[in-house]
């Protein structure tokens, strides 16, 4: 190693992993919800889609989870946005829409309305 | 990238119990799953909480599984990786709320009084992969003090922060490095203590085991204080995984060019070697260690001259702890003042403590100088187990001496415990309870000293076997009151006749046992009667006639034949015949048997 620049460099890289595993005093939580039926009906690439885009952005206080059913099994894969107790509802959802969630919402702060359970069941 | 971190403890505790095959299951379940790209399985260092090993965290939930075994793990993988529901009876118990969160770690009894900035990243990185150092600053102190600060500065800053030696003498790290760097000389070494030999004690193996990284930069930093360009890490052969993960840690580093020449292109050059203890406690003693490592015997040396003036192979060296090492990158990352800002006024920072003996939470804690004895058994160990109450407890293993639950309440650093007659030694605490004759543990240590003497000198080699007779005649019901005060006169003649450190400390255990518990030797002596019912020539069993239904499980239990009665009819021992071996007392279902 021959200069400073190349270990911040590694530690830029190796960060985002270990970040994973400090006590989490995330602001932000987004749940996946993981049961058989969303599972069945496409959560795990969603739930991988979240994790890859909010690790690109470099969200720090955002946890991404999984959670079990909730109950709406036809609005499968469910995604619910929990920010100092207000809760948003995804529902029917797949790795771009996701993409769209953590631009649109975690970043900029606009719930992306059309993909949220009131715009799906009227 | 993955989105789940399942960090299972490689510690030597919980790698005992299992938990490599755990980490082999883990792989195996999480491939039939197909979330190998999703979930990391790493294998960390000590979580500390050793008795409720073998541990797995499992991150971003934090969910903090105790007593994992194989079996458990295809439900583990399934239910919680899989699909996010966490196993609320595999949780540690403290830290469960409801169904799908945990509570903080740092918000349980065990950890929450902890302070932890020796053990930071024990538990939180894999120990094999230098990236993840790297990761939480690793060598980032190595960077700053090459690029920005002179040695004079890196030595003053050591200095400021009041960092005393965590081996237990407690010298201050930073003067002993002034004193190296005075020295000139065209070879200078640094050298790193690992030789942990203290009964009960572990927590240099642990770090060794959980971040061997900090030891390797910490001995840089050090080098280029003092101007050495050779480094050794004395380390006992008996910590296998240490051994290895340090190796992996130099290697990787080599590779990095983190250690060798030219490091980040300052021209500074610095490299490493392990020497392998065989095991002898008075290679643990900072001139035996260093004669060890230049292949002779090891044996001490007298002071002075001191190491730092003339050490390994003759030239300037410096010996500081594993301990000492890990706290050396967080002074320079964070400042002298920042260090002060913990622990008291003339004992600055943390102590890890290796708890160990009659406490519920055995394991390693780390807390801040000035944290209180009671707050350590009572809070973070979980008080004493099956009901039985706190009697003493042992610190600085065979050196030290023990603590009385009268002087609970002292803030423990390293003038205050020497003020009681205890020491703060490396930090083994083993925790005892009434079941415990102090009489017996001074014996304990004394037979660990008279084995361990290296017999160079005449008062620690007659000496210590001498003072293990007179116990001996003490615990086998013939001593006399004078035996206790030659004791005590052999003991202030071993302490200041003794060429080294071994010698001069073993009389601890019989002096603080003597000052405290005067009353159990007494009763040894006068009453021919152990307190405790542990020296078993002062120990008779007894059949209480009262409580006796005659069911004979006793006598049918007794491997010399010494107990006899008949069916519904109150037995007795004979105590000519019984070897006291307490096989009847553990049988009897109405506690009939009792020990006096």
């Amino acid at each position: 190693m021959k200069s400073l620049a190349e270990l911040q460099a590694i530690r830029d890289r190796a960060r985002a992993q270990v970040g994973l595993r400090a006590e989490s005093g995330a602001s932000t939580r987004v749940q996946v919800g993981m049961a058989t039926c969303g599972i069945a009906a496409g959560a795990r690439p969603v739930l991988n889609a979240f994790v890859e885009e909010v690790a690109k952005r470099g969200l720090k206080d955002v946890m991404v989870t999984q959670t079990g059913c909730i109950g709406i099994c036809q609005y499968e894969p469910v995604v619910e946005i929990v920010e100092d107790g207000r809760k948003t509802t995804y529902v029917k959802m797949t790795p771009e829409k996701a993409v769209r969630v953590v631009n649109d919402h975690l970043v900029n702060g606009n719930v992306v309305t059309e993909y949220t359970i009131g715009a799906n069941t009227q | 990238m993955y989105r789940s971190n399942v960090l299972v403890c490689g510690g030597t505790g919980c790698t005992s119990s299992n938990s490599e095959l755990i980490i082999e299951r883990l792989r195996e379940e999480i491939a039939a799953h197909g979330l190998e790209k999703e979930v990391n399985v790493i294998r960390t260092g000590c979580f500390g909480l050793c008795a409720l090993g073998p541990i797995m965290v499992v991150y971003p939930e934090g969910a903090f599984y105790s007593m994992v075994k194989p079996d458990d793990v295809p439900e583990i993988v399934e239910e919680h990786l899989l699909k996010g529901r966490i196993v609320k009876r595999l949780l540690y118990q403290e830290t469960v709320v409801d169904d799908n969160t945990v509570k903080a770690l740092n918000e349980t009894t065990f950890y929450g009084k902890q302070r932890r900035i020796a053990l930071r990243n024990c538990g939180v990185i894999n120990p094999e992969n230098i990236d993840e150092y790297i990761a939480v600053d690793g060598y980032q102190a190595l960077g700053k003090v090459l690029t920005e600060m002179t040695p004079q500065q890196v030595i003053d800053e050591i200095k400021a922060s009041g960092l005393r030696g965590r081996g237990g003498a407690g010298f201050p790290t930073g003067v002993k490095w002034g004193f190296a760097a005075a020295n000139q000389a065209d070879q200078k070494y640094v050298c790193c203590n690992a030789d942990e030999g203290d009964p009960g004690a572990f927590m240099d193996r642990s770090i060794l085991e959980g971040d061997p990284h900090v030891v390797l930069e910490s001995m840089a930093i050090a080098g280029y204080a003092i101007g050495a360009s050779q480094g050794y890490i004395y380390v006992r052969a008996e910590y296998p995984i240490a051994v290895k993960r340090l190796q992996i840690a130099i290697d990787q580093a080599r590779e990095y060019g983190l250690l060798g020449d030219d490091i980040f292109g300052t021209g500074f050059s610095f490299d490493i070697q392990l020497r392998l203890g065989a095991g002898a406690f008075v290679c643990g003693e900072e001139t035996a260690l260093m004669t060890s490592i230049e292949g002779k015997r090891g044996e001490p040396r007298p002071r002075p001259p001191f190491p730092a003036v003339k050490g390994l192979f003759q030239k300037p060296t410096i010996l500081n702890n594993v301990e000492t090492w890990a706290n050396v990158t967080q002074i320079i990352l964070n400042g002298a003042e920042w260090f002060r800002s913990v622990g008291t006024e003339r004992s600055p920072g943390t102590k890890v403590f290796a708890l160990g003996g009659k406490i519920k939470h055995t394991g390693l804690v780390e807390v801040p100088m000035g944290t209180t004895l009671r707050e350590i058994v009572e809070e973070i160990g979980g008080g004493v187990p099956n009901g039985h109450s706190f009697k003493a407890a042992q610190t600085g293993g065979p050196s030290g001496g023990c603590i009385p639950a009268s002087e609970m309440d002292v803030k423990i650093d390293y003038d205050s415990l020497i003020a009681i007659g205890a020491m703060m030694g490396s930090g083994g605490m083993i925790i005892m309870d009434d079941t415990t004759c102090m009489v017996d543990i001074a014996k304990f240590f004394l037979e660990f000293t008279v084995d361990e003497s290296c017999g160079k000198c005449t008062p620690c080699r007659v000496g210590t076997r001498r003072l293990l007779e007179l116990l001996n005649k003490i615990t086998s019901g013939n001593g006399t009151l004078e035996d206790i005060d030659r004791m005590e006169k052999l003991c202030y003649y071993l302490k200041e006749n003794s060429l080294c450190a071994l010698g001069q400390t073993a009389p601890n255990p019989v002096l603080s046992t003597l000052k405290y518990f005067r009353d159990e030797y007494i009763a040894h002596v006068v009453e021919k009667r152990c307190p405790a019912g542990v020296c078993k020539a002062l120990t008779n069993y007894h059949i209480d006639p009262e409580k006796c239904r005659g069911c004979t499980l006793c006598a049918r239990n007794c491997p010399v034949g010494a107990i006899t009665g008949s069916v519904k009819q109150p037995h007795v021992i004979d105590t000519k015949k019984c070897i006291k071996c307490g096989a009847c007392m553990e049988k009897c279902k109405f506690g009939a048997i009792d020990k006096r």
